[in-house]
């Protein structure tokens, strides 16, 4: 019986020829990465376990973006108590103002994710990194803190579900719809405690920010980790950001999967979804008039360049409706200066919009954007939970960076195509 | 492991931003977190739990952010137990983690109701329903987890040297 991608990576990381599926092993870390909001619980566990010294100052990484720049005295002094932990323990890849970014759109983006690699994180869309063809799942700070006194994780050896992708996306359709199809029909747990594989030729037509995405929302069908396949576009990518080798892991032919879905990327359309969970998904085609108060484009699913790209692109001379309030955060500094140069950052300004310095803020109803009562926001976030970007009774509705341009401009949730 | 406690029911897919709010996030001491803990879907929780209540739940239980805080909560609120059909994989590995005691069983959380008391005896994998009288088989934890359960939680296990 062979192994799957992710059964591959573990098992070279626990040191065996082989696992399999329900397997407790011990794994070794190629990064241990923290936020603002998960390090300060994991350093006060790092210190209760009378470690003095991380494992490796270059495998531990911190970066400040759920509440930071600070919103408020409280975030203010968790920003200063991993500051002074990464000073005291010379962290090479502490993040801070100035140089961090979206921690899953930044540790790529830096080099720091390699193919092949084992990474946790302590936040749940650390399984963004599969995207590269690493194995990388989110933990809690318990876990974190044990990552970085030990630099090893425990995991049950995950079975996997395969999804065979072939054809080709329409224009103006992204990974986000993708992603968003395949929850809406496997469901929030659909994939719960197992492995998402992504494979097939259909890869060939998804750029990297369209993978990252995609992993990036493997955790919204309940899944350990999501993986793709190392190609060319992976093996580019790599190089462009980093001198590490990566280790390409392919599944046996014989690999056991629960089940195959072939999923046509020509068939996807615009796909939104609505409150309060990522699976009750519609396509613009099937919906009415949704007006809306506020659009959120940026996060760690969707705030890359070619997210920014394709919102300008369609924002480009118009305007945001007047009853609208647009936020369009950067996931990096790097973005930020690339989206500036190329212009974007002009059309979102001229259009109506605020474009604001990288942060989760909104996502996760920390600040930049909070809703009022019974408002409704259509983001190109990754959750759209009772309360998650605010009041009890707002509303998101989570789409693509294109369908979130579009609405924008009319006011209403609407494809692209409405405006072009 | 025993315990006795009410049962404080909820349904399926109870996120973790529903169990602790990102809005409170900007601290971590543990009683903070208890006083908002499950505030967005059941304002009255914080102020009608006792300690040792027993939480029951639907498939999916503590989906989406990895926030720590949020077996946290649950605990410092004073649950003894979650019993529910299915959990998030972060979300158990957390309480296993903190030492929040948990417990997979689609047929006790379709039965269990709002109110009954609940004796779980988890060693032998069985849950009695004091006030209808039925009893619940479930699968006790693997070996591995046990010996993080035995230490009091990964932090021990390490400290003492268990798992190195």
């Amino acid at each position: 019986m062979g192994m799957t991608m992710t059964q591959k990576i573990l098992a070279a990381h626990a040191g065996l020829d082989k696992v399999e599926a329900g397997q407790l092993v011990l794994v070794d870390l190629d990064l241990v990465l923290g936020n603002d909001i998960t390090s300060p619980v994991a350093i006060k566990a790092f210190h209760q376990m009378g470690k003095e010294a991380v494992f490796d100052k270059e495998k531990v990484t911190m970066v400040m973006d759920h509440f930071a720049p600070n919103k408020d005295i409280k975030a203010a002094q968790q920003c200063m108590m991993c500051r002074d932990f990464c000073g005291a323990q010379d962290i090479t890849h502490f993040y801070d103002v100035g140089q961090m970014g979206i921690e899953h759109a930044l540790l790529p983006e830096k080099g720091l994710v390699v193919s092949g690699d084992a990474v946790i994180g302590a936040d749940s869309h650390t399984c963004t990194y599969g995207a590269l063809g690493a194995f990388s799942t989110g933990v809690g700070s318990t876990d974190m803190a044990c990552g970085m006194a030990i630099g090893k994780a425990w995991f049950k050896v995950p079975s996997a579900l395969k999804f065979e992708l072939k054809g080709k996306l329409r224009p103006y359709i992204s990974g986000k719809d993708v992603i968003l199809h395949i929850i809406g029909k496997i469901g929030v747990d659909g994939a719960l405690y197992k492995s998402m594989e992504f494979v097939g030729d259909g890869l060939a037509s998804l750029t990297m920010a369209d993978r990252l995405c995609m992993a990036n929302m493997a955790i919204e069908a309940g899944a350990k980790n999501g993986i793709f396949a190392v190609d060319d576009i992976t093996r580019a990518y790599v190089k462009e950001h980093s001198d590490r080798e990566p280790v390409v892991y392919e599944a046996d032919a014989d690999a056991v999967y629960g089940k195959t879905y072939v999923i046509d990327l020509s068939e996807i359309g615009h796909t939104v979804a609505f409150p309060h969970l990522p699976e009750n998904t519609k396509t613009t085609d099937e919906i009415g008039d949704i007006p809306i108060q506020q659009v959120v484009i940026g996060s760690c699913t969707n705030g890359r360049l070619e997210d920014l790209k394709a919102a300008a692109e369609i924002m480009q001379g118009k305007k945001v409706a007047k009853h609208v309030r647009c936020i369009v955060i950067p996931a990096t500094q790097k973005i930020y200066l690339e989206a500036m140069e190329r212009g974007y950052l002009k059309t979102f300004i001229e259009c109506g919009a605020v474009v604001s310095t990288p942060t989760c803020g909104p996502c996760l109803g920390g600040y930049m954007g909070i809703l009022a009562e019974g408002e409704r926001a259509v983001a190109t976030t990754n959750r759209n939970f009772v309360g998650r970007m605010g009041h009890v009774d707002s509303e998101i509705y989570l789409a693509s960076p294109e369908v979130a341009a579009a609405s924008a401009i009319t006011g209403k949730i609407s494809a692209p195509e409405e405006v072009l | 492991m025993k315990m006795t406690g009410t049962v404080i029911k909820y349904g399926d897919n109870v996120d973790t931003d529903v169990i602790i709010p990102a809005r409170y996030l900007n601290t971590s001491d543990h009683k903070e977190l208890a006083s908002h803990c499950m505030e967005d879907i059941d304002k009255t929780f914080a102020s009608r739990v006792k300690e040792g209540d027993i939480m029951v739940a639907g498939w999916n239980f503590g989906c989406g952010s990895s926030r720590e805080h949020a077996p946290i909560a649950i605990k410092a609120s004073g649950i003894s137990l979650v019993i529910a059909k299915s959990f998030a994989r972060i979300f158990y590995r957390n309480s296993i983690n903190i030492g929040l005691a948990i417990v997979e069983s689609p047929e006790a959380a379709d039965a269990i109701a709002e109110g009954n008391i609940i004796t779980a005896d988890l060693d032998n994998g069985i849950l009695h329903n004091e006030t209808t009288g039925q009893d619940y088989t479930v699968e006790p934890f693997p070996a591995f987890i046990q010996t993080i359960i035995e230490n009091g939680g990964l932090v021990e296990s390490i400290k003492n040297g268990s798992i190195a």
